[in-house]
């Protein structure tokens, strides 16, 4: 897709074709004293080189981007190989318009093929989308769906997901006649009791949990399914940290009716929180009912194979009011970066970083329990991510950790919950060295 | 020439209506279907769901459109044709048969009159055009 510019005498025409005088009075209808009269305050352009300089003089002072990191709850540090960025920055891909015409968007529209079926293969479904915003937002799209189809609107959400999840997940359903009731986790396990399901009756539409959980928990999904099942709900799976795919058996083989990630974890950098894809898959008899953009694989008269958008009527700008979802889009650029991350890795390589996350971690959370007044809380199998209980505030801990030390450490649970003052979520991947994990043993062991 | 058999009800939706007994079974008319193109999906309601008349029982999706079905008069569902699921060219290919989309268990028999016979809504499809 080329852009065209336009000269200064096409613009004069274009006003002239309908009748305007200038392009100030295209703006007539904005009140006089609501618009701009005057420069912007922004400083001076500058050569590219002087903006280097400025740049780097900044950078400088960025002290958070040069510590260790042990963060995640929801964004994870991964290594991302150098191929990813190279081939997503070609132009056909990084200017790309939706590919709405598949006669010129063959190439766009056959990634997010490969896209798909990669999803499917991770989550154990039959079919997936072409993607979401986000893990959240995804999230919140599997509650809408469940609901219109099972045609019930009350929905059980574990206590363990997410609370940013579970936020963006009320903003969605609150006006939209769905009742979002959170049911407990164990505080001795950490993980969501398939017993103690608060509220699951013939009335529910979806059961929602997440795996591993925001605590690092593995839950039982199969005895979750069953359960939702048994009362004809549906269940609906999240997964914040995809490399997990790469080792614990898929949501799908458990029994999950849909299932939601965010895909971060595969070669997409932490840039501050985003843009990141969500995505999001299912069964094939709710095809219809997906939200978002799909893309198929079709023959012509003569046999040979096309990619195409379709079953494009469940789309907003087909029939507003039936429409699964008011998306219109999908997360394109950052769904072939997951794409080209998968492709270069192999089935194995995924299988290699998950086994690296999950051993590392599992290293680093016998260390950290063996220090004087540090504890696990939790006994649930864990993944990469765990939670640690201090003899003291966490937040304070983590904060002199920081800025003594060089190493964020984890996220104080405080943040979300007041009743964990002491306890901070470590995330450990493959990026993190034995040295690293060594160092923030002993540095913790050091402050307190 | 689209066909409009002798013995059915037509609505102005283009849906046709064969009374057997205290049941209207209903579906889309040759017309709809021909308009319509190849039918890849049908949408259709539960059985126990009771409807007014000219109301959106669910829908039919060609790969040109997709297209609401309206109840031709009130009533029940007693019966849908689940076969289209897998099947749905069966409305393309014998819409008046095994093409055939709800069974209605009719709230008044009497409903049907205000339909229109063969020979109008031929009359209706001409003028439409």
């Amino acid at each position: 897709m080329r852009y065209i510019p336009n000269s200064p005498d096409e613009r004069a025409e274009m006003l002239r074709q309908i009748g305007v005088a200038s392009i100030e009075n295209l703006f007539d209808s904005i009140p006089e004293e609501l618009r701009l009269r005057g420069p912007l305050a922004v400083p001076a352009a500058l050569s590219e080189l002087e903006l280097l300089k400025k740049f780097d003089a900044m950078a400088v002072h960025n002290e958070a981007a040069r510590r260790i990191s042990f963060l995640g709850g929801g964004a994870y540090s991964h290594y991302s190989p150098t191929i990813v960025d190279h081939l997503i920055s070609r132009s056909e891909f990084f200017t790309a318009y939706t590919p709405y015409q598949p006669e010129i968007s063959q190439g766009t529209l056959q990634a997010i093929f490969e896209f798909q079926t990669l999803v499917c293969q991770l989550t154990g479904m039959d079919i997936a989308n072409a993607s979401m915003y986000d893990g959240s937002t995804a999230m919140a799209e599997a509650v809408l769906m469940a609901e219109r189809v099972t045609r019930r609107s009350k929905v059980i959400a574990s206590s363990a997901i997410h609370p940013e999840y579970l936020q963006v997940a009320h903003t969605y359903v609150q006006h939209a006649g769905i009742e979002l009731q959170h049911s407990p986790y164990s505080t001795e396990t950490g993980a969501t009791s398939a017993d103690s399901l608060t509220g699951l009756d013939d009335k529910t539409a979806a059961v929602v949990v997440q795996s591993p959980n925001f605590f690092g928990c593995v839950e039982d999904l199969q005895a979750l399914a069953d359960k939702a099942h048994a009362v004809g709900a549906l269940l609906i799976v999240v997964v914040t940290e995809a490399i997990s795919f790469g080792l614990l058996k898929s949501p799908g083989a458990c029994g999950a009716d849909i299932v939601v990630a965010e895909g971060q974890s595969f070669g997409v950098p932490l840039s501050f929180g985003g843009p990141y894809v969500g995505l999001f898959a299912t069964r094939d008899k709710y095809a219809r009912q997906i939200p978002g953009r799909l893309v198929g694989e079709a023959f012509d008269a003569k046999g040979r194979r096309g990619y195409v958008l379709t079953l494009a009527t469940r789309e907003q700008h087909i029939r507003r009011e039936k429409a699964t979802s008011n998306i219109c889009t999908n997360e394109g650029l950052i769904a072939l970066a997951a794409t080209i991350y998968l492709e270069t890795m192999g089935p194995r390589g995924i299988e290699e970083v998950a086994q690296q996350c999950a051993q590392k971690a599992h290293y680093a959370a016998r260390k950290l329990a063996e220090i004087e007044g540090f504890s696990l809380p939790f006994s649930a199998p864990f993944f990469d991510e765990f939670v640690v209980s201090g003899p003291g505030e966490a937040a304070t801990l983590l904060a002199k950790l920081a800025s003594e030390r060089g190493i964020d450490g984890g996220i104080a649970l405080s943040r979300y919950d007041p009743r964990r003052p002491n306890d901070f979520l470590v995330c450990v991947t493959e990026t993190n060295t034995r040295k690293d994990i060594d160092a923030l043993v002993s540095s913790l062991r050091e402050l307190v | 020439m689209a066909n409009v058999p002798d013995n059915l009800h037509y609505s102005k939706d283009h849906e046709w209506v064969r009374v057997e007994g205290d049941t209207a079974v209903v579906g889309i008319t040759d017309h709809a279907q021909e308009q319509l193109g190849d039918v890849v999906y049908v949408e259709l309601p539960k059985t126990g769901e009771t409807f007014p008349a000219h109301e959106s029982f669910g829908s039919v999706e060609s790969v040109k459109a997709v297209s609401e079905i309206f109840t031709p008069i009130s009533g029940t569902i007693t019966e849908v044709n689940d076969s289209l699921n897998d099947e749905p060219e069966k409305v393309n290919k014998d819409p008046y048969g095994e093409g055939w989309m709800i069974k209605i268990k009719m709230n008044a028999a009497g409903e049907v009159d205000s339909l229109l016979t063969a020979a109008e809504y031929e009359d209706f499809t001409k003028a439409e055009e």
